[in-house]
């Protein structure tokens, strides 16, 4: 092996910066999945009598359903009932103020550099941060209420919007879509709500904070925004976890809901953990996404950085039923060690003038797999519908693999669809120039695979850019810092 | 500034240099010439310490200090820097980015502070009317889709930003036409300041019409086998290296 494929493999394997365990007391469930656990949740959170009714419809589906073995990766059978299915910091807080929370959480946060008070000072990001399944605090709903957008966690909404929940909850992925849809359906625990209201552009960045932190527990959030007829929305989701031995599972929905006009932007930086180099622990992320475009000109764009997680197994998707409305997909998927990723995207055009654009950058470095699998569809009376795909992959080192599964069903005859697909190697020739630049193997790995994500972190709000580009130089680089 | 003696560098078990000796002083400039597989890139690859070559005897002194330990990046922070034939493209990297990130790693290794983005765009204006280059080159990604002259202008750029104290111009006129080879040794005449050395390797001695020679060498077999003044090279053009080579057969017999 050469030296610069050493190199390689050692900034490869790197070990996960984030894998501290807060020691906040948590109220969990017993172990194992039944209706009453389901009860049990939903007793929890003092649900209203039709969504428990909702919940035990999905779970009794579930029941009747198999795991799905079809994604490219490889994983020993999940036991369903050695999983906690709920878990809730003990002290759960009502808080008027961020002076209120929990030293521990916000020590917590500042760990993972994401200050609730620092963001709310400089960035002007309202967070709704979860940690484990209940949501915790969410800052500026006042400022955000003025304009009539409502975010909030999703145990409150229901309460307090059960109008909005009742119309919009399962209309986009339905308790019955899959396997993981349908689980999350019975035992979710809470997420994010997010409504604007017609007209309305929201000022500021929505973002979500995600962090598993109880041993043995599974985090089932859901999250639902909805656009209203000409409002504008962008959503940033961030997600860790600390480290473990055991596997866990993170089974989560995001729906999506644009009418007419109204443009939702989903931004997601994904940095669960994925494992020692042994491949031992790590998160086994089975998410199902999906935004539908209900109205003429709805705009739903997807863009993920996806560095974390032992599985990935995920796929945003938009529905494109309106005339002329874009669905878009921007995709960073890095996997190292002994990592597996199966993740793309699915279009469904059904209006007519529909467009999407999809742009896939896997990498992939040490023993890892990384696969691309996309569908696009164009139905009967989607006239004029256009897709672009742009899959690239890129090789650190010789013992990992890229794989690339892309599916097309075309059915109207004035579709133009396009596909391109690339798969690069670092060279060696880049590394030595920068080199002898003065700069160093593991540092040139870094600006040659972020020059190569360039055109997804463009997509991303500039603050997480900055993250992501943090993210993929963590991983790529070891246990620095 | 520059010792080389007795250097044995071989790649995939075939030797290519086999004994050279080179004493470069502060402020000189140095021509190597040669035929073709005389072994000149291979000198300008040992030098910049490319791995894919083996040192099997010798001595490099750079500035006091041997640097055949040393990993490419530490011999670019000594100072050394390398023209290369073929630039490298970076996709997605802009050139600006690069360079900030080279000329950082520089100024560490001198102990001296990182360049905020005011004072490096300062800078690089300054260095870019050096080789007459536009301000949009800044913000393309290095080298890529760049034409030849570009790309070697691009390399006497970054020679300006990194104010190496040795530069190694390797076959830097290859593929230029007349206008930017003009352009190129332009800049590379305005950072000849009395101090910094220059190792030009070159098949024409076209080249050295516009960078003058204080040594020219000629490079055969991996040994340097003649060494003259700026003259030598206009006689090399003139008589083409197979009197040089017979000489040497001559000697050998």
């Amino acid at each position: 092996m050469s030296e610069d494929l050493k190199i390689l493999d050692e900034v490869t394997q790197g070990e996960y910066k984030w894998g501290f365990v807060s020691n906040i007391e948590s109220d969990n469930a017993p172990k194992g999945l039944s209706e009453d656990i389901v009860r049990f949740i939903s007793k929890k959170k003092n649900e209203p009598e039709w969504l428990l009714e909702w919940r035990l419809k999905a779970f009794r589906h579930w029941l009747t359903m198999e795991e799905p073995t079809w994604p490219n990766v490889h994983y020993p059978k999940i036991d369903f009932q050695d999983i906690i299915y709920y878990s809730a910091p003990k002290n759960k807080p009502q808080l008027n103020s961020l002076d209120e929370l929990d030293p521990e959480i916000k020590a917590t946060f500042d760990k993972l550099g994401i200050s609730l008070i620092e963001q709310q000072r400089l960035a002007g990001v309202a967070v709704d941060a979860v940690i484990d399944s209940v949501s915790v605090k969410t800052t500026f709903r006042e400022t955000l209420g003025e304009l009539g957008i409502i975010f909030s966690s999703f145990s409150e909404a229901v309460h307090e919007h059960p109008e909005l929940i009742k119309k919009y909850l399962g209309s986009v992925v339905p308790t019955t879509d899959n396997f993981y849809a349908a689980l999350n359906s019975a035992v979710f625990s809470d997420g994010s709500f997010c409504y604007i209201p017609k007209g309305v552009r929201c000022p500021m960045e929505l973002s979500t904070y995600f962090r598993i932190n109880s041993a043995g527990t599974g985090q089932f959030e859901r999250t639902l925004i909805i656009a209203e007829e000409g409002s504008t929305v962008s959503y940033l989701e961030g997600c860790t976890a600390p480290m473990r031995d055991e596997n866990q599972l993170h089974a989560a929905i995001v729906e999506i809901v644009a009418h007419t006009d109204a443009t939702v932007k989903y931004s997601t930086v994904q940095n669960w953990y994925p494992g020692n180099k042994e491949g031992v622990g790590g998160i086994y992320n089975f998410v199902t996404k999906r935004g539908i475009c209900l109205g003429d000109r709805a705009k739903i764009s997807w863009t993920q950085v996806e560095t974390g997680s032992a599985i990935t197994w995920k796929y945003p998707s938009v529905i494109l039923k309106g005339d002329y409305s874009v669905g878009e997909f921007y995709s960073v998927a890095v996997t190292n060690n002994l990592q597996q990723a199966d993740t793309g995207t699915k279009m469904i055009h059904i209006g007519k003038n529909t467009k999407s654009i999809i742009i896939s950058k896997g990498i992939s470095g040490g023993k890892s797999h990384n696969s691309y699998r996309g569908l696009v569809k164009i139905n009967k009376n989607a006239d004029n519908a256009r897709n672009f795909s742009q899959c690239d992959s890129l090789l650190l080192g010789d013992r990992c693999g890229a794989h690339t599964f892309p599916y097309l069903e075309v059915h109207n005859k004035t579709a133009k669809v396009e596909h391109e697909a690339t798969t690069s190697k670092v060279g060696e020739d880049q590394i030595f120039y920068c080199n002898q630049r003065g700069i160093s193997t593991e540092d040139a790995i870094n600006l040659i695979v972020n020059g190569y994500c360039k055109e997804v972190f463009n997509q991303l709000p500039m603050e997480f850019a900055v993250e992501a580009q943090k993210l993929l130089s963590i991983s790529l680089e070891g246990s620095v810092g | 500034m520059l010792t080389i003696k007795d250097l044995k560098a071989s790649i995939e078990g075939k030797e290519i240099l086999q004994g050279l000796n080179l004493t470069v002083k502060p402020g000189e400039v140095h021509a190597i010439m040669g035929p073709n597989g005389a072994g000149k890139s291979t000198l300008a690859s040992v030098l910049s310490g490319r791995e894919e070559y083996e040192v099997e005897g010798g001595e490099i002194i750079f500035n006091g200090q041997d640097i055949l330990d040393l990993s490419p990046e530490d011999r670019a922070r000594a100072g050394m820097f390398l023209a290369f034939q073929y630039p490298v493209e970076i996709p997605g990297v802009s050139n600006a980015n690069f360079l900030k990130t080279a000329l950082n790693e520089v100024r560490k290794s001198r102990g001296e502070e990182p360049l905020d983005s005011k004072q490096f765009l300062k800078l690089m204006q300054e260095k870019m009317k050096l080789v007459e280059m536009d301000k949009s080159m800044t913000q393309r990604s290095v080298n890529e889709g760049f034409s030849g002259g570009e790309k070697k202008r691009n390399e006497i750029f970054q020679m300006a930003m990194l104010e190496p104290s040795l530069a190694i111009l390797d076959e830097t006129d290859s593929g230029l036409d007349i206008d930017a080879l003009r352009i190129v040794s332009n800049g590379v005449n305005a950072l000849r300041d009395g101090k910094r050395s220059f190792i030009v390797i070159t098949h024409y001695q076209r080249l050295l019409d516009y960078i003058v020679p204080d040594f020219v060498h000629v490079l055969y077999k991996g040994r340097i086998v003649k060494s003259g003044p700026k003259e030598l090279a206009l006689e090399l053009e003139e008589k083409g290296y197979d009197w040089i080579k017979e000489e040497v057969e001559a000697l050998n017999a």
